[in-house]
């Protein structure tokens, strides 16, 4: 059964000093392509650190693993580095602004068994 | 510095660079002292994490000066079929720009005029909403030196400057000590607003989590207060914050003399988008009833603030700007490259140094990517993988000089570090400008 999450793809400190590395390193890579998920949204679905998760909605879906956004998520709120991944998620709408919906979107997520 | 540094071994290389200025956020901090060795900076006094891995990974990497359909090739051969294919297309856009210098910025506007294209910049997917709302409510605005010397209450909304901007706290707004603030960080009260209780929330004084969605709500419920209006409780079901908690921050806002909102893209890329911008910026308009108060948003790349200027003093719109008719036009949603690639109307684009592959939506990629696509871009990258021609470049600010503007519209020299074998985005731009020119005069003789 899948869980309705509201993903908030964003920038990180991590994210911002291994860009200046390359976008083609490992520290990039991983930063861009892995799910923050609050510690009890993971306990709750059974989910563990490095588990690999499916995220969708109406535009795309990804598989991308798990790491703990430790308090600093609520629950119920998803969060990724903008990448790849994000813009799979990402609709070309932009309500006559110019800008897509890009945080604040309505996904689903289930476990991928091994 | 130079007295820490062995002269023996590296006697004729060594060069500190005063007052240098990073480029690679908004803040755009021009105090920084680098030690360049060769072609090398070992040391980047007074930059930030986010500082010293800009200023310490743009060395000069081992890559063609450009290539064509994937081959390398020299920057003559790139110049022409650059040329042919903007000169070639119906409908091209230019876009990016956030991340080189004005003098740059204004040959890419010529461009496009030249060739009837569409102007657009990554302030479109960041701040773009606020331009808009700037016209819809205008602008209290501030140099972040005022912020700095005055402010004495800051509301960060929707942005996490801990790791965004890692230097405005201590720089700019929540730290240092200024004029009318002798005790900084004492003399000071701060509430950060988010989603997320980021790194930025230990900092400040009050957390106000908000449900996701829910910033205007929050706003327009804080601009009934400041206004005298009684508010209904039931804000706090969707916003999450109960009307108790928003009566005392509106208490402390009244009582500043100086208060600054500082808000990022949490505000602008959500539902809403220039209706979340135009609230927070009708927030400050209205608080002024009471107080002095401004608003200001917190701009991401280094230059994305100069792109707005020359783009508006330019064309006399700041992004989203079609030249297709020999004179500008402006309308997010139609003029904006997201939009235009998204519909599949784009037949060809001209990207500087920006990487809309690896941010964009999905439509928009796929559309981006099945087109001809001119790169300029000092890192190999998403889009510039994808592009029938993309050239190397030298990185502005420490290879190339130039003007960049602040966050706060203030513009400020570069003083680079070391020089390139590779050409600057100016350079490239001028070559490629005067080709379609050469073809345009052909075409009509």
């Amino acid at each position: 059964m899948p869980a309705e999450f509201i993903l908030i793809p964003g920038r990180t400190s991590k994210q911002g000093t291994s860009l200046n590395e390359g976008k083609y390193t490992d520290n990039y890579q991983t930063e861009i392509n892995t799910l923050q998920m609050n510690p009890d949204d993971m306990d709750r679905l059974s989910i563990a650190e490095g588990d690999v998760v499916r995220v969708w909605n109406s535009f795309g879906s990804v598989d991308v693993p798990v790491k703990s956004g430790k308090a600093e998520l609520p629950i119920g709120v998803l969060f990724i580095s903008y990448g790849d991944k994000s813009c799979r998620l990402m609709g070309g709408e932009t309500h006559g602004s110019g800008m897509p919906d890009s945080k604040g979107l309505d996904v689903l997520l289930e476990k991928v068994e091994s | 510095m130079a007295t820490e540094i062995d002269q023996e071994k590296a006697p004729a290389k060594l060069k500190i660079v005063e007052d240098a200025t990073c480029t690679f956020c908004g803040c755009v901090c021009d105090d920084m002292e680098l030690t360049v060795e060769g072609n090398t900076i070992t040391k980047a006094k007074n930059a930030c994490v986010l500082g010293k891995s800009w200023f310490f990974n743009h060395h000069i990497e081992d890559r063609p000066e450009a290539m064509i359909d994937g081959q390398p090739a020299s920057y003559d051969e790139a110049f022409d079929v650059a040329a042919d294919v903007l000169f070639h297309s119906q409908y091209a856009i230019t876009y990016g720009l956030s991340d080189t210098t004005c003098e740059a910025q204004r040959v890419a506007v010529a461009i496009t005029d030249w060739i009837g294209g569409n102007l657009d910049t990554t302030t479109s997917v960041c701040h773009g909403p606020s331009g808009m709302a700037f016209q819809g409510v205008g602008e209290v605005t501030a140099t972040l030196g005022e912020i700095r010397n005055r402010a004495d209450y800051l509301i960060f909304w929707g942005g996490n400057p801990a790791e965004s901007h890692p230097r405005h706290f201590t720089k700019y707004s929540l730290m240092p000590k200024g004029q009318f603030v002798p005790n900084g960080r004492k003399d000071r009260t701060a509430v950060l607003i988010d989603v997320r209780k980021t790194k930025s929330a230990k900092a400040v004084d009050t957390f106000l989590q908000i449900r996701p969605r829910s910033d205007f709500e929050l706003a327009w419920a804080l601009r009934g207060l400041a206004r005298g209006i009684d508010v209904d409780p039931s804000v706090e079901e969707k916003t999450g914050i109960p009307l108790e908690q928003l009566v005392e921050v509106m208490e402390g806002m009244k009582r500043a003399k100086f208060g600054a909102i500082l808000f990022g893209m949490g505000v602008t890329m959500t539902r809403g988008k220039h209706i979340n911008s135009e609230a927070v910026l009708a927030l400050a308009r209205d608080m002024n009833r009471h107080t002095r108060w401004i608003a200001k948003p917190m701009r991401g790349h280094g230059n994305v603030t100069g792109a707005d200027n020359v783009v508006s003093w330019s064309t006399g719109y700041p992004f989203g700007v079609s030249l297709t008719r020999g004179y500008p036009r402006f309308n997010p949603g139609e003029f904006t490259s997201s939009d235009l690639l998204a519909r599949r109307e784009a037949d060809a684009a001209l990207i500087i140094a920006s990487d809309p592959m690896s941010n964009f939506s999905q439509p928009a990629r796929d559309h981006l990517a099945s087109i001809p696509v001119v790169v300029l871009d000092p890192k190999l990258s998403d889009t510039a993988r994808i592009a029938k021609v993309a050239f190397t470049t030298a990185t502005y600010g420490i290879n190339t000089t130039g003007t960049v503007y602040r966050m706060d519209d203030i513009p400020l020299p570069l003083r680079p570090a070391f020089e390139s074998p590779f050409k600057s985005d100016y350079e490239i731009l001028k070559a490629i400008e005067a080709r379609i020119r050469k073809r345009q005069l052909q075409a009509v003789s």
